[in-house]
């Protein structure tokens, strides 16, 4: 038998249902790439809250701002391709807030660690001491594994399938 | 709580079938060519020997996973990290409202010990119980050949990521893990890392479809890249979840690929609170209040987002965080 595996991206995607005699706010039911079809460029729309960890949807379009974070971060690519370029940071200049990503306010002025390309259902490892920078030519999509932070937008209640009431 | 000193013993061998019976604590296991039974002081149960297995060895492999793993309505282990209670209908209204239900807590050495034991004498050669079921032998019949492979794989985790030396790797065709049937129609690449000198081995990236294309496990989530005490795992999902798993904390579904449909039910109590089917991209929380049932009618791949920082378990049960993840204002 001949499997078909349905993957869904910005053009053609399917969201599925959630029926249920409960509080829909309580399952926070969001589809990546209907957040990513209505999101400027670069917004980091948090998708999935754990505490203070979160799952953020950006929609790649051009080059985005440079973000760095205290931490390690990864991104999925979703849909596309996308390209992360890094720079090394000084001691000094690693954020010092709690956690998530921020963005800085120009290209750090450290060494070029070099460059991932990756494209869908591709990981990559954001690591803590660099700053990275997205690039795509095409809208893309990525899921970024990160903290609540500075950039982190919520918009629930626009992402999220609350039912008729 | 108590916390029971008793250890597995078997308890004889069965003639006609030639499988072992045994006991821990209260509780007392035997199967049959179809079945297993379950008996302790004031009740007994029967579960097809299928999801026992099925359910028994991913129990083993999760370490008992976060919270209440029932291996079908009244059935079940719950993690308290250190220990696990073993329980027969205490979150079943009926037996609890008969009083029927029965609880007994152990070291988690000691039921992983049991576990192991039980299962690696009901299993015969053939058949595994980590594989889809078009994927492995029958369970069903009488005693053959013990199975002497490892019981559990395919839980490796990575502590930073997946692949960063010194972690586990990537499943390859090198690793002995070849592209799954169901997954054979997708082109797989692999991300392009350009380092500039001095910056050797400090880039990374893998293709994480890749690797879960290659899982020869299903409903086995994985560690593929932690950020503080935040795990995103993958895993690969065919045929139905053989367990029903009881949130003890909030986690976060992925559909990466495919479908899963979701039963959700009360977690105390099992009364259903309705369906979820999550299709490719789509999000949703698992709230500290539910257990939940996957059903993939064709192998799909999921991630899941959980937490692991240590004591939330008794956070979420005191009611000082809320049951559900988000706050929408």
């Amino acid at each position: 038998m001949a499997y078909k595996t349905h993957i869904g991206s910005l053009e053609a995607y399917e969201k599925g249902t959630i029926e249920l005699n409960d509080d829909l706010r309580k399952y926070a039911f969001s589809n990546v790439f209907e957040v990513a079809g209505s999101a400027a460029p670069f917004e980091r729309r948090a998708v999935a809250q754990n505490l203070e960890y979160v799952a953020e949807v950006m929609r790649v379009e051009g080059d985005s701002p440079w973000y760095a974070a205290p931490h390690d971060e990864f991104a999925i690519v979703m849909d596309g391709e996308v390209t992360f370029n890094f720079v090394k940071l000084e001691d000094d200049q690693v954020p010092g807030h709690a956690g998530g990503a921020a963005q800085l306010g120009a290209q750090p002025n450290g060494p070029a660690m070099g460059r991932v390309t990756a494209r869908r259902g591709h990981q990559v490892l954001l690591p803590k001491g660099a700053a990275y920078q997205l690039t795509s030519a095409r809208p893309a999509v990525a899921i970024v594994q990160t903290m609540d932070g500075p950039v982190t937008v919520k918009r629930w209640s626009e992402i999220c399938t609350l039912g008729d009431a | 709580m108590d916390i029971q000193s008793a250890k597995i013993v078997a308890t004889g061998t069965d003639p006609d079938t030639g499988y072992d019976s045994f006991r821990l604590g209260g509780f007392a296991f035997r199967r049959d060519e179809y079945f297993a039974h379950i008996e302790w002081p004031k009740g007994s149960h029967i579960i097809e020997i299928d999801r026992f297995l099925r359910a028994m060895v991913r129990d083993i492999g999760w370490g008992f996973f976060y919270g209440w793993i029932f291996f079908d309505d009244i059935f079940g282990t719950t993690n308290h990290y250190g220990t696990v209670d073993v329980f027969a209908g205490a979150y079943d209204k009926g037996y609890k409202d008969q009083g029927l239900d029965h609880l007994e807590t152990f070291p988690a050495e000691t039921v992983k010990e049991a576990f192991e034991t039980i299962s690696r004498n009901w299993i015969n050669e053939g058949y595994d119980p980590l594989n889809a079921p078009l994927e492995t032998g029958s369970p069903l019949g009488p005693k053959t050949t013990e199975r002497s492979d490892p019981l559990v794989r395919g839980f490796a985790a990575a502590s930073r990521m997946l692949g960063l030396e010194g972690e586990p790797p990537v499943r390859s065709d090198a690793t002995g893990h070849p592209i799954n049937r169901a997954f054979a129609d997708m082109e797989f690449d692999t991300p392009e890392i350009e380092c500039e000198p001095g910056f050797e081995g400090q880039l990374h990236a893998i293709n994480l479809f890749d690797h879960i294309a290659r899982a020869d496990v299903t409903w086995n989530p994985s560690f593929t890249a932690i950020t503080g005490a935040s795990i995103c795992c993958v895993t690969s999902e065919e045929h139905m979840l053989p367990v029903i798993h009881g949130n003890d904390r909030n986690e976060w579904f992925i559909q990466l690929t495919d479908e899963i449909h979701w039963q959700i039910a009360d977690k105390n109590t099992g009364a259903p609170r309705g369906m979820i089917v999550m299709k490719s991209g789509d999000v949703c929380a698992m709230p500290a209040d539910i257990r939940h049932q996957g059903f993939a009618p064709k192998r799909a791949m999921l991630m899941v987002m959980e937490n692991g920082t240590p004591g939330l378990e008794t956070r979420y049960a005191s009611g000082e965080l809320k049951p559900y993840p988000v706050d929408f204002g």
